[in-house]
């Protein structure tokens, strides 16, 4: 059932996710699985396609206005384009977007996207509850920045 | 917004809506390429469906948008239905009054997949495009009573498919079928994943732009537009006025003891709960529900 916000739709509460696939890889049978997952979970999930630059992506969460990004990536490159992504949303006042990385990331580069703003990172494997259960968490309870009242009125 | 409002009304708002799967955002990316090239800006507003199951929604319209991704002229916003049907959602109005006053040129505005009662987005785009494919071939019987008639450009999407032009045929002979009036609805084939037909599309919205520009009409369709939407919010607050009224109300409780035992049908309770509404607030003598 669609949580009744007084106007016969749904809450200002939806969490928006953008799913992106950065870089050169064509792999996005994960990145689906995840956004079904989000949405079957009740989240508003925005999915950018494949080959994004990190341009794209930031453009497209600011423009989305979410609090959730989450990346994609099996090419290797992810020590490259995540701290970039995050960078670029950053600076177009994103301060406060969760970023999510998820696909072949080895062990040892986990702790750098870390430190580079990266909350967490799922590699193959993971069961798709726990990142619901996760974004929940970390998003659910927060005032989402941004976000207008969807009832028309003023 | 009441702030926003002032700054608006400058923009020109082109509709796109159709059934799912005809290209509706491949063909809005073509668009979003040919005004760019002549130098607007552009916004999209586009609707996908919400599951009425877990209130989730998969927003996929970016995917076909992509080249514009980076592109500052550009803005594109998703959004999912949230439950409201008609095509559009509740929030694309108060989007639009957004982006308009933010100062775009174009703004469009794309529905989710309709068949063909979703013509909300009339009210909001004086120009309409209504998106067909080839293969939808018998029903179109079935779409003429909605979609075709808020149609101002038609296009025949996939065109490189078998069946096109007798769709193409059965559409003009269903447009000729239409009673007269100054516009009658071009048809328009494109193929929109290679682009072909979108330099066609654009002149033929020109061309309704134009005609739209002539003796007043989007002047009278935003003047149509603002008294919808100021009557939808007076309804909207009337009506919780009076629900509230008449909760709290003394009458309520006998009312719905008679609607259960079917002494008092529907509408004959909603009747009753506003005259003594009427009674009580606006005349102020009372009404049948005070005890004496």
């Amino acid at each position: 059932m669609i949580p009744d916000d007084g106007y016969g739709g749904m809450g200002v509460s939806t969490i928006r996710v953008l799913i992106a696939k950065p870089g050169l890889d064509g792999h996005d049978r994960g990145a689906k699985v995840v956004a079904r997952a989000l949405r079957d979970a009740g989240m508003e999930v925005i999915y950018t396609g494949l080959h994004q630059t990190p341009e794209q992506i930031a453009e497209a969460a600011i423009q989305e206005d979410v609090a959730v990004v989450g990346l994609s990536i099996l090419s290797g490159a992810h020590n490259t384009l995540v701290p970039k992504v995050i960078q670029l949303v950053k600076a177009k006042g994103g301060e406060d977007v969760l970023f999510l990385v998820g696909g072949i990331i080895p062990e040892e580069d986990v702790d750098f996207l870390k430190s580079c703003g990266v909350a967490e990172v799922f590699g193959p494997g993971t069961p798709t509850e726990h990142i619901v259960e996760y974004i929940r968490q970390r998003v659910g309870q927060r005032p989402q920045p941004g976000r207008g009242s969807p009832g028309g009125g003023p | 917004m009441g702030r926003l409002f002032p700054y608006g009304g400058k923009a020109y708002v082109i509709g796109v809506t159709g059934p799912p799967g005809v290209g509706k955002s491949t063909l809005v990316d073509g668009l979003i390429g040919r005004l760019r090239d002549r130098g607007g800006s552009v916004a999209v507003l586009a609707v996908d469906p919400t599951s009425p199951f877990t209130g989730g929604a998969l927003l996929g319209d970016r995917v076909r948008m992509s080249a514009h991704a980076a592109d500052r002229g550009v803005f594109v916003r998703s959004f999912a239905t949230r439950g409201y049907l008609g095509g559009l959602c509740r929030a694309v109005g108060d989007a639009l009054r957004v982006v308009d006053a933010a100062g775009f040129d174009y703004i469009i505005v794309e529905t989710v997949g309709t068949g063909q009662a979703e013509v909300d987005v009339m009210r909001y785009a004086p120009t309409v495009v209504v998106v067909l494919v080839p293969g939808l071939g018998d029903d179109v019987q079935m779409i003429k009573a909605g979609l075709l008639e808020v149609a101002h450009v038609l296009v025949v999407n996939k065109a490189d498919r078998e069946g096109a032009q007798r769709m193409i045929a059965q559409l003009r002979a269903l447009l000729e079928l239409s009673p007269p009036s100054g516009w009658t609805p071009p048809i328009v084939a494109t193929v929109a994943t290679r682009g072909t037909g979108v330099d066609e599309l654009v002149e033929k919205i020109d061309l309704h732009r134009e005609y739209m520009m002539r003796e007043g009409r989007w002047e009278a369709s935003r003047r149509r537009l603002l008294i919808w939407e100021l009557e939808e919010l007076v309804r909207r607050q009337a009506a919780s006025a009076v629900l509230r009224e008449a909760r709290e109300g003394p009458l309520w409780e006998r009312v719905c003891r008679e609607l259960f035992s079917r002494r008092l049908a529907p509408h004959q309770a909603a009747r009753k709960l506003w005259e003594d509404f009427l009674a009580r607030t606006v005349r102020g003598d009372g009404g049948e529900g005070v005890p004496d």
